[in-house]
């Protein structure tokens, strides 16, 4: 499904259906595809950054940036299964992939002090110094910050 | 506390629930609960509340659904259906388009012959030949209202020609202009369009008294306030009428009103308009059609058919700022014509959202964040 044509066929739906793990019913991603093909003005086959920035709730967003880089350019596959991490059935180490992937904006595969501090900037703008922001993540429970996915994982099960 | 896998980290399905037509209760207010307690560190790491709302957003926002046209279900389908859609075509092609261009010429002859002699021989006798412009500037609309087979159902009473005063309606498509002028001669404040719409602007509605403004430059916006507070000042000037939106919209939603209208000191009438969709859809997709497209498809569909509403005038109540008074005179044209309301400029679809609406947010995180490092 490279060009954007204006009817999904049975064939297509099931494709991407199996490309995000079935997180999506088949009524959900024709309503999906009506979404792309509305957000694709010129029916390029991709939704570009500033047709994403047009939709005004996305671009008010403090995390649209980092959003964008994952998003841009995808083409309607890729877009169903990216969204199908927000979905209530996807698995929890979907999800913190996701996040994972938001905090680590270079990409090394660990998540240090300073991603997050990078993601508290972009979440808290200039309403808290820098000064605040590097204290917070002090915190009695972890000294390193050189977290890892499974140590990502870990931490949402543990106790605190 | 273990976290059970639907715990903070899960999304609320309401926002993918595709399968319900409408997601017409979500609206981005910050009214994420706020939590509470010890501040822990996974609070701060876990940003998917924030994605949830882009991802919401991304998938549907009350933004777009502003301007989206719903195209009709097509009930075609059959054998016995078709040929009479067939012939549905056949005579709205082929017998109704020739005899309504052929009204609007005849319609725009009278008008020239008129309004040509009118124009120039009367030059000296001001009173009477504006008197004359406007009658024969209400009859070419009425020419252009039949050429749809438009029918109007006017509510209310008729707008009065008083100093002090503005009126002011939601705005679906330029028709509305012409739907209001055949009635009453307003003096409009409009975008200079180009093409043949221009010179319609600058030569017939001069006659009538028209301010224009250009939605891109951002001072224009003072020198717009000024002939706006002149023209009402003026008690020979015909009634102004705006259209506070901006912009057209689906005549399902209002977006927010400029406050410009709101804060000139003088009566504010409403004017609702509703366009009967079965007939045809009136919205004006300026992005996707240009105005003669437009036009020409509504004189191939079968009639134009819309109520309007003239609504009780409104001034500002003591205490009021014009925003506020703005949004209650939305309120009202939006009750009436059953409409929606939505929070959003309807500059944005020109523009990106100011910084503002973004610091927001990030001022409440920040704050609750704050305040919940001080429970420690």
């Amino acid at each position: 499904m490279g060009s954007a044509s204006s009817m999904l066929t049975q064939y297509d739906i099931e494709e991407v259906q199996e490309h995000c793990n079935k997180l999506f019913s088949q009524q959900e991603i024709v309503s999906l595809y009506q979404r792309f093909c509305q957000l694709d003005r010129n029916a390029k086959g991709f939704i570009s950054a500033d047709e994403f920035l047009s939709v005004p709730e996305f671009a008010m967003n403090p995390l649209s940036q980092r959003l964008l880089k994952m998003v841009d350019g995808l083409n309607f596959k890729d877009f169903v299964a990216f969204l199908s991490t927000f979905s209530a059935k996807a698995s929890l180490q979907q999800k913190i992939e996701l996040i994972f992937k938001v905090y680590d904006s270079d990409c090394n595969g660990k998540v240090t002090f300073n991603n997050i501090i990078e993601v508290l900037k972009d979440l808290t703008g200039s309403f808290m110094s820098d000064k605040q922001r590097e204290v917070l993540p002090l915190f009695p429970s972890y000294s390193v910050y050189h977290l890892s996915q499974s140590v990502m994982e870990q931490f949402y099960w543990a106790e605190t | 506390m273990a976290n059970a896998p639907d715990n903070k980290l899960t999304s609320s399905s309401s926002e993918l629930d595709l399968d319900r037509p409408n997601l017409e209760d979500y609206l981005p207010s910050g009214s994420m609960q706020e939590p509470r307690g010890k501040l822990r560190l996974r609070d701060l790491l876990d940003i998917s509340p924030t994605l949830t709302e882009a991802a919401g957003a991304i998938v549907d926002d009350s933004f777009t659904r502003c301007f989206k046209s719903n195209p009709p279900e097509p009930w075609n389908w059959n054998v016995y259906l078709f040929p009479l859609w067939c012939l549905g075509v056949v005579i709205r092609y082929g017998i109704l388009f020739p005899t309504r261009v052929l009204v609007l010429t005849l319609g725009w002859i009278i008008f020239l012959s008129s309004f040509i002699p009118v124009h120039f021989l009367l030059k000296g006798n001001d009173k009477l030949r504006k008197k004359l412009e406007r009658c024969l500037v209400e009859l070419i609309c009425s020419f252009f209202v039949a050429s749809w087979t438009g029918v109007v159902k006017y509510h209310g009473p008729r707008p009065s020609r008083r100093p002090q005063q503005v009126f002011v309606a939601n705005h679906t498509s330029m028709i509305d202009f012409i739907v209001l002028e055949q009635m009453t001669a307003f003096a409009v404040i409009m975008q200079k369009h180009p093409g043949w719409v221009g010179l319609l602007q600058s030569t017939i509605l001069e006659s009538v008294g028209c301010i224009w403004f250009n939605r891109t430059e951002a001072k224009d916006r003072e020198i717009v306030a000024r002939k706006l507070r002149d023209h009402v000042q003026g008690a020979d000037n015909n009634p102004l009428l705006i259209f506070p939106e901006g912009t057209c919209v689906n005549n399902h939603y209002t977006v927010m009103f400029k406050k410009g209208a709101f804060e000139l000191g003088c009566t504010v009438c409403p004017i609702a308009i509703k366009y009967n969709k079965i007939f045809v859809d009136a919205f004006w997709n300026s992005k996707k059609q240009s105005f003669t497209m437009h036009l020409l498809q509504l004189m191939t569909s079968w009639a134009v058919v819309c109520d309007v509403w003239y609504l009780e005038p409104q001034t500002l109540k003591p205490g009021e700022t014009p925003i506020e008074f703005a949004e209650r005179v939305r309120d009202i044209i939006s009750l009436r014509a059953g409409l929606k309301k939505v929070p959003w400029d309807g500059y944005l679809k020109y523009s990106r959202p100011s910084p503002k609406h973004r610091e927001q947010k990030q001022q409440s995180f920040a704050d609750s964040v704050l305040r919940r490092l001080e429970e420690k």
